[in-house]
């Protein structure tokens, strides 16, 4: 199988094409001009991650919501549970920026902190 | 009272122009805020991806507003919230700020300069003579993104976007994320001026489709957005017929450029120029005003948030400078002209007396280019050359101009970006 991805290591933009086996290992990747873009190539089609920003609901504050994000990258098709987990929660003012407002979201042992601090 | 500085916004560039100003000496350095919090836009820009060049990490808006505020209380800068400037004018050796807030009311703060730090707006609908009724449902990306991020309310569930600059894309993601569906991003011009990271992370990673060289010939809904028609453009970006496709849908949002606000400007006499929409400065990134100064995106627009930092300390500093009088001219100005694909720069143009051991030239291209040459002209004699593999309209460029390669006779520098495909 083939993927082809744009690589997004530089402004470049190269187009990459990743070749994979049945098992889903990388064969070679094409049409990188370094050796980052091999990399960003290899990790994007065997375990892409992503940091997850968006608004939590703040209770007692000012401010309807305030802006929080994945302390890390989290696995891409986790994206979705984790924002349906930010969506259903509810903090309660005040919070500070790097409060914990959820542990281990979505299973992937990583906490969501907030960005900005609402009172 | 007579201020020092008088810092007219309170984003980014105002920060780290108070800041800067703070730190060469300058105590006296108040800010006026139009917003009822400082940080400007970066408060509602809750990605990630700031401050890569500043921190050596990527940061959110907001937190990387937050350093800067944090800095600011620490230095006990002082800044007035929900003031907006609605007038400014040189008097004497005075600048004259008028502004109204519900505190104060009409207030006039005078001071010996003022740094321009308003920010820009983005390009309206009425801008872009797009046919059709004229329902609700139509919002500019960037007030979306204020709509999401920071009043908590989705501004539609089905969505088309027009224009694939940052905000744009960056919204895209957004809605899709809060649950919405984006049903395409349509760019008129046949390359998108959106940053490429933004492509593959708020678009391809969603299976959202970019079309380029389409745009929307037609808006239905009487109360709200029901449909959006969009159509392929040719060479001439007129619509060509039969390519229509048509988009149910309750919101169209535009995100199709942004203009440096320089109503203020205007109002002080300030030249503007009329590739940027900016203030032309000089290398002091001081304006035909003596004693005003203008960064960040009032000057032109940026795509990353670290050089408006990198460009308001400049301002800053040189406020400073010109409060303290540490420089006495008069200085020999010599023009920047624009050579190949580059559209302009920042300065417009610069002093070898006055300048320090070097300068930032910022510049734009004005197309995508491959195997780009950026060159340096005195004169029409190289002064420095450089290889570019890529350059494109979507990314500021900068080269550093030195004091050393000046013998004091030069009457013309030229910043010149090539790749052989000049007038073809």
């Amino acid at each position: 199988m083939v993927r082809e991805i744009t690589c997004i290591s530089c402004p470049l933009g190269c187009p990459l094409r990743v070749e994979l086996d049945e098992a889903g290992a990388v064969l070679s990747v094409t049409g990188n001009t370094c050796k980052r873009g091999e990399d960003y190539g290899r990790k994007e089609v065997t375990a892409p991650t992503r940091t997850v920003t968006s608004t939590i609901k703040v209770e007692g504050a000012g401010v309807p919501v305030t802006s929080v994000r994945t302390e890390r990258d989290i696995p891409k098709e986790k994206i979705f549970t984790c924002m349906e987990e930010i969506r259903q929660a509810v903090v309660k003012a005040p919070v500070a920026i790097g409060d914990v407002v959820i542990e281990n979201v979505a299973g992937t042992g990583v906490n969501v902190r907030a960005t900005k601090a609402a009172q | 009272m007579k201020h020092d500085i008088v810092i007219i916004g309170g984003g980014p560039a105002g920060l780290a122009a108070a800041i800067a100003a703070r730190q060469s000496g300058v105590e006296d350095v108040p800010i006026l805020e139009r917003e009822k919090e400082l940080g400007g836009i970066l408060n509602q820009c809750i990605h990630n991806g700031f401050g890569l060049h500043t921190f050596k990490e990527e940061l959110t808006g907001p937190e990387y507003a937050a350093r800067y505020i944090e800095k600011a209380q620490e230095l006990g800068i002082p800044y007035k919230l929900s003031t907006t400037v609605v007038d400014l004018q040189r008097q004497g050796d005075s600048v004259v700020v008028t502004s109204v807030s519900k505190e104060d009311g009409l207030m006039q703060t005078e001071a010996k300069a003022a740094v321009l730090c308003m920010g820009c707006r983005e390009r309206p609908r009425g801008a872009l003579n797009i046919p059709g009724t004229r329902p609700a449902g139509i919002f500019s990306a960037g007030t979306a993104q204020r709509l999401v991020n920071m009043e908590g309310y989705l501004p539609g569930r089905k969505a088309v976007i027009l224009g694939s600059g940052d905000i744009g894309l960056i919204m895209a993601r957004r809605m899709t994320l809060e649950g919405a569906q984006v049903q395409c991003v349509a760019e008129l011009m046949p390359y998108s001026g959106g940053l490429k990271r933004n492509i593959v992370q708020c678009l391809d990673d969603y299976g959202i489709p970019l079309k380029l060289s389409h745009t929307v010939v037609d808006i239905e809904g009487k109360e709200r957005v029901t449909a959006v028609t969009i159509a392929q453009v040719d060479e001439k970006l007129k619509p060509i017929p039969g390519t229509e496709e048509r988009f149910e849908c309750d919101t169209l949002l535009l995100s199709v450029g942004l203009i440096p606000e320089n109503e203020l400007s205007k109002a002080v006499g300030v030249e503007l120029s009329p590739v940027t929409s900016g203030p032309l400065v000089n290398e002091q990134l001081e304006t035909n005003i003596p004693g005003v100064f203008a960064c960040g995106n009032v000057l032109h627009v940026h795509d990353l948030v670290d050089y408006v930092s990198e460009e308001a300390q400049q301002a800053g500093r040189s406020a400073a400078q010109f409060v303290q009088k540490a420089q006495a001219g008069p200085f020999g100005e010599i023009p920047l002209k624009t050579g190949g694909a580059v559209r302009y720069t920042v300065p417009a143009s610069l002093s070898p007396q006055r300048m320090g051991e070097e300068a930032v030239v910022r510049f734009r291209v004005g197309r995508n280019m491959r195997k780009a040459t950026v060159r340096v002209l005195l004169d029409g004699k190289e002064a420095y050359k450089r290889p570019r593999p890529v350059m494109a309209p979507g990314e500021m460029e900068q080269v550093l101009i030195k004091k050393a390669w000046f013998s004091g006779e030069e009457k013309e520098i030229t910043v010149e970006a090539t790749d052989g495909q000049e007038g073809k």
